[in-house]
């Protein structure tokens, strides 16, 4: 009879022992070495019927498919752009990818995106080689103007965004700020700036405290106590969402965020 | 008159004491500090991160670069010449290939792990101690890996073996039949050694011995280190 030695969600460490005998089976993150399953990483068990698992908490970003990102143009090539990913290997924006209008062959790509800008792009492809697709082409995604910048632990982020984005919708309401979250750890945010600071503030207290349960409750209350101050331009930036449409004077100087 | 007594008063399987920590250098993507006595290591962990110049890229997979520094007040009363030399080089070197063995780069391919290991103080065993070190930062850096790495030096002083020779020992000039200095570095789960040297010299039967001991010594590090990793986030 297999027998658990670890409780479940309970931090491992690489090459401690996991569980006994052969009725676990290792998944994602955890080998089988003789009788006995190991972790292969540290992060925090999770126990899945049979099936063990590791929750990394720690880690730069692996791009995968299908997930919404936040890149920097890096290069401008023939027929696309090179965007930083904030992982080890950077994405191709192709120009067909990246929107619906045309463009001329002998266009100047810089008009489009230019070096240094960001963009919110979602990843179509990923080769063994980590070559990577991006596509701009799609609800929301789009080139960021304005705002600022800043980076989180890409394993936070689906406790900053929370289910069904209760976590970053609760921040956007409270301080009226504009927020994108990128699952690489990028987040671009956008309000007046008392506010912004505000965000990042909560964004960075919620990375810290991802491990408690009920941080819900915990940055409600929190946001509450810091807005209480200066009551949240609310409702008005919402409306404003469509009209970004429109060109915006200049592509502001993304600023990089405190840290 | 062998030598019967340690100079510090140890057992003769006795590691000076330890101290291990995670995440002490918070700009990196992972750290780790290990102290064995008076040695004391600090090592970064930076990556998987792109890797230039592109002929150093491998397709096929990640690799590991490691870097072994003293610092230049590290040593014993003698200013420590800063920068590469060719002892740094050659520590750097089997600090990759005893750390290599648990880690899984496949999954990045062209990419590189940068490992950095200063000490700022050292007391013999400073290759053994940055290799516990490294192993922490990079297990703190979510590097996949099987296993963490243990090291230690053992060896024999006038015929007596013991397990973490200090400086003093390293040095002892007394006997007739000098010192041996062991380094190793031990991979539990899978009872491998991955790294070995050797100063002076041993017969076979007391090497054999000797490497014993050293894996219980490593068995006991592991312990630690793991305590340090789960120490860092069971807040």
């Amino acid at each position: 009879m297999g027998k658990l030695l670890v409780e479940e969600r309970k931090v491992v460490v690489p090459g401690e022992h996991i569980a006994e005998g052969m009725d676990y089976l290792p998944a994602q993150w955890t080998y089988r070495k003789g009788d006995n399953i190991l972790a292969g990483r540290l992060g925090l068990l999770a126990v899945n019927g049979r099936a063990l698992k590791i929750i990394p908490l720690s880690g730069t970003y692996t791009p995968k498919k299908d997930d919404v990102i936040i890149g920097k143009v890096i290069d401008v090539a023939m027929s696309g752009w090179r965007v930083e990913t904030n992982s080890a290997y950077s994405a191709m924006l192709s120009v067909r990818d990246a929107t619906s209008e045309f463009i001329s062959r002998n266009a100047d790509l810089t008009k489009f995106f230019d070096l240094g800008d960001y963009l919110v792009a979602k990843i179509v492809k990923v080769t063994s080689q980590k070559l990577i697709d991006v596509s701009t082409k799609g609800p929301g995604l789009r080139k960021l103007y304005g705002g600022r910048v800043i980076n989180v632990n890409c394993n936070k982020v689906p406790r900053i965004i929370g289910k069904q984005g209760s976590m970053v919708s609760l921040i956007k309401n409270s301080t009226g700020c504009k927020i994108i979250v990128g699952q690489n750890g990028i987040i671009w945010l956008s309000g007046s700036p008392d506010q912004e600071v505000i965000a990042i503030e909560t964004i960075k207290k919620i990375e810290k405290e991802a491990h408690v349960s009920g941080l819900t409750e915990k940055i409600t209350a929190y946001l509450e106590k810091k807005c209480k101050n200066k009551p949240a331009v609310m409702p008005e930036e919402d409306s404003e969402e469509n009209s970004e449409e429109k060109p915006a004077a200049k592509p502001a100087a993304n600023k990089k965020g405190e840290q | 008159m062998a030598y019967t007594k340690r100079l510090d008063g140890r057992k003769q399987k006795e590691c000076r004491e330890i101290v291990a920590q995670a995440g002490v250098i918070k700009n990196a993507d992972g750290s780790g500090y290990f102290k064995i006595g008076n040695t004391v290591a600090y090592a970064a962990v930076y990556g998987p991160r792109a890797l230039f110049p592109k002929r150093v890229q491998d397709p096929s997979t990640g690799i590991l670069r490691c870097n072994y520094n003293m610092m230049p007040f590290s040593g014993m009363g003698s200013r420590v010449r800063p920068g590469q030399n060719r002892r740094a080089k050659e520590i750097s070197m089997v600090t990759e290939k005893a750390l290599l063995p648990v880690l899984d780069l496949k999954e990045y391919p062209n990419a590189v792990v940068d490992v950095f290991i200063e000490l700022t103080q050292t007391d013999a065993g400073s290759r053994c101690a940055g290799i516990c070190a490294a192993s922490i930062a990079l297990a703190d850096a979510g590097v996949p890996m099987k296993d963490l790495v243990a090291a230690i030096s053992v060896g024999s002083v006038d015929g007596t073996l013991v397990v973490d020779l200090d400086y003093q020992e390293e040095a002892y000039e007394e006997g007739e039949e000098g010192v041996a200095d062991i380094p190793i570095a031990y991979i539990p789960s899978t009872q491998k050694i991955s790294l070995l040297q050797m100063d002076g010299e041993i017969t076979k039967e007391k090497l054999i011995e000797a490497l014993e001991m050293g894996k219980e010594a490593c068995e006991e590090i592991i312990t630690v280190q793991k305590k340090a990793l789960k120490e860092k986030y069971n807040l």
